[in-house]
């Protein structure tokens, strides 16, 4: 019984990360209609980054929010200068270059910075905290992760559904013919959705950091798992990832615990196959089913 | 004036000519070189094999796979684990190794056919990353970090053992590349291509839509399995390490870059394979670049040859030659304007196929 209990603590820490890349891949989705595979790259990316700012004395929290404004500014370059280009072309395109720019980041931070694994530091304690009398496997960095992602989430809820912007966002996504022609600058609107979705890739980075054998390989495992959360939760809906997190994040962390860590990608693979077997539109969304 | 030499129109009969010419070809190449050239040939017909399966997936079907690095490991631990286990002879053990891959295929490509364009790459990616982790899990029977070892073939009389190993890959590959090739001219090859093109109207048309996937996934695997006992047989060993999700998306860069969806352009993809990491290495050695840097270069050529030529020249090499062989046809046969088809080599389809990759402009789904 302790251990499912630490296995669920588990999974819904687990599950906080996938959400958050899954938020990334889906806000890519709703406004590009690709799913970006270097979204896990480009958060290694960024991570690194706060690794080399780190090297240098710079204190965590100054290099932790450098990292999220390098995700904001890479994301919105990729978007100009990859993904721009492939408007129009068949969908296979896009994801053959998002899969080179995974690699491509891999490599080059692997030439820089080596592909041995190496520590990031936390930024509270890792040690799990005491309930009464008996220490759970949730610690004070594991608050801070559901806290931070929350956070995150909220945030984009506000800008989606309280602002300007977000209106626009949304419009752009929905019916992007129809926005252009109601004046909605559709291309800018695109650049943000990319820059937001590479900021929330790069906090899960930084979040996941810590806890994973962090290489420059360490998001790829995590960039599947978060896509299948997307999935889950119906890639078109940010709160479905957030569910379908938690769903995936559990489940594989049950996987992991009760038949060991080698069978979660397996797992996660037939959570998938299910789910788009079942509700290929996902259990949560709300759209109808996808256009052929 | 047309004193062109014309194959027969029969595709099998034309195939077959085509496929023993490059033999001869190959034969005459591995003869004269010594035996490390006779590996590297090998080893680009062992990957020819594998990319000429995945460009039937994506660039005839529209399929993508992220995740033909694990049937290559399917195929790869089948064969050695045979070959410790049993003494069955070579061609055995080698069917049973794209049989294990089929199957593999079978089960990946049945669900397969619900899925569309990234979801299929998201589900294969996974078992790219997931699969070879089982061979870690159950280590005691595929031998965990150490892997299986493999015995090359004994060669009869005083042929060099190396070249022996080179032609059993090269005929493997020679014998892939006219199945493949009958496949592509055959009544499946036509539905593949149009189910590729518009699914409802391939429906439409009379075709069984999911069968057709399926069967180019088994067939896919199949090629994969068959590659990766060739892998396992010409490195001696079989490990997880060879698998990495890495594989898989190298095998993309060098379908890509050859020319998705033509069998010529998987030679091409075969010879960026086994060439790409020793001209990287070359090149750092020419920059003195660190360790780390050096040992990553081919990486990130990989990723930025994926890029380049997604965004520029989505044909790939063969795309291109075939570009120049029609302007060359264009401009030389003004006067005589008779339709030439554009001679390719070792059994390819005529058709310029390309098709799931193309530049066109398809209309963007709203949601």
């Amino acid at each position: 019984m302790t251990q499912f209990f630490d296995l669920t603590l588990n999974g819904i820490s687990a599950g906080m990360i996938y959400a958050a890349v899954a938020l990334g891949l889906v806000l890519i989705w709703r406004a590009t209609r690709i799913v970006n595979f270097a979204q896990g790259s480009m958060a290694m990316f960024t991570t690194y980054m706060a690794v080399a700012l780190l090297d240098r004395k710079v204190g965590y929290w100054l290099a932790f929010v450098c990292a999220l404004l390098i995700g904001l500014v890479m994301g919105a370059l990729v978007e100009v200068v990859l993904i721009k280009p492939l408007q129009g072309k068949p969908e296979l395109n896009p994801v053959i270059v998002t899969l080179g720019l995974l690699i491509l980041l891999e490599g080059v931070i692997g030439s820089i910075f080596g592909v041995q694994n190496r520590g990031f530091p936390a930024a509270f304690s890792q040690s799990g905290l005491t309930v009464g009398s008996t220490q759970i496997s949730f610690s004070h960095f594991d608050v801070f992760i559901l806290v931070a992602v929350l956070v995150l989430m909220l945030a984009i809820l506000v800008l989606f559904r309280g602002t300007n912007v977000g209106l626009r966002m949304r419009a752009a996504a929905f019916a992007p013919e129809s926005a252009r022609l109601a004046g909605v600058r559709v291309n800018r609107v695109l650049v943000l959705g990319w820059a937001l979705a590479a900021l929330a890739g790069s906090l899960a980075g930084l979040l996941v950091a810590p806890t994973a054998a962090f290489s420059p390989n360490y998001m790829d495992l995590i960039l599947v798992y978060a896509f299948t959360a997307a999935v889950v939760g119906g890639l078109d809906s940010p709160l479905g990832g957030l569910i379908g997190g938690l769903l995936t994040g559990l489940a594989l962390s049950y996987v992991g615990g009760y038949l060991g860590s080698s069978l979660e990608p397996l797992g996660a693979a037939a959570i998938l196959i299910v789910v788009l077997m079942i509700r290929p539109e996902g259990i949560f969304s709300r759209t109808a089913a996808r256009r052929v | 004036m047309n004193r062109r030499i014309r194959l027969p129109n029969q595709p099998l009969v034309r195939h077959l000519i085509l496929a023993v010419l490059a033999g001869l070809g190959f034969w005459l190449l591995t003869s004269n070189l010594g035996s490390f050239r006779d590996f590297e040939i090998g080893e680009i017909a062992t990957y020819a094999i594998v990319v000429a399966g995945l460009s039937v997936l994506t660039g005839v079907n529209g399929q993508i796979s992220l995740g033909h690095g694990a049937f290559m490991a399917i195929g790869a631990y089948t064969f050695a684990y045979l070959q410790m286990h049993s003494s069955m002879p070579l061609v055995v053990e080698l069917i049973a190794a794209v049989a294990a891959a089929a199957v593999l295929g079978l089960i990946v490509g049945i669900p397969a056919t619900r899925l569309k364009g990234p979801y299929l790459a998201g589900m294969t990616l996974i078992l790219a990353l997931g699969i070879p982790q089982l061979a870690d899990k159950y280590n005691s029977v595929f031998g965990g970090d150490q892997g299986l070892t493999t015995l090359p073939p004994n060669p009869p009389g005083s042929v060099d053992p190396q070249r022996w190993l080179s032609w059993i890959e090269i005929l493997g590959a020679l014998i892939v590349m006219v199945l493949l090739a009958n496949l592509l001219r055959s009544r499946f090859g036509r539905s593949m291509r149009a189910v590729r093109d518009n699914e409802i109207a391939a429906s439409l048309a009379g075709i069984h839509v999911p069968r057709t996937k399926v069967l180019a996934f088994v067939v896919s695997a199949g090629c994969a399995g068959l590659a990766g006992a060739f892998l396992g047989l010409s490195t001696g060993i079989v490990n997880t390490g060879e698998f990495a999700l890495t594989l898989s998306i190298y095998l993309l860069a060098g379908m890509v870059l050859g020319g998705a969806g033509t069998l010529v352009g998987a030679w091409w993809g075969g010879v960026v394979l086994v060439f790409l990491p020793q001209w990287s290495s070359s090149l750092s050695k020419d920059f003195s670049l660190g360790s780390s840097a050096s040992a990553n270069l081919a990486v990130v050529i990989y990723g930025l040859v994926l890029i380049v030529v997604m965004m520029l020249a989505p044909g790939g090499i063969q795309g291109g030659i075939r570009w120049l062989g029609q302007r060359l046809a264009s401009r030389g046969g003004r006067g005589t304007s008779r339709p030439t088809p554009v001679a390719t080599g070792a059994g390819s389809s005529q058709e310029p196929d390309t098709g799931a990759l193309a530049t066109s402009n398809t209309e963007r789904t709203s949601p």
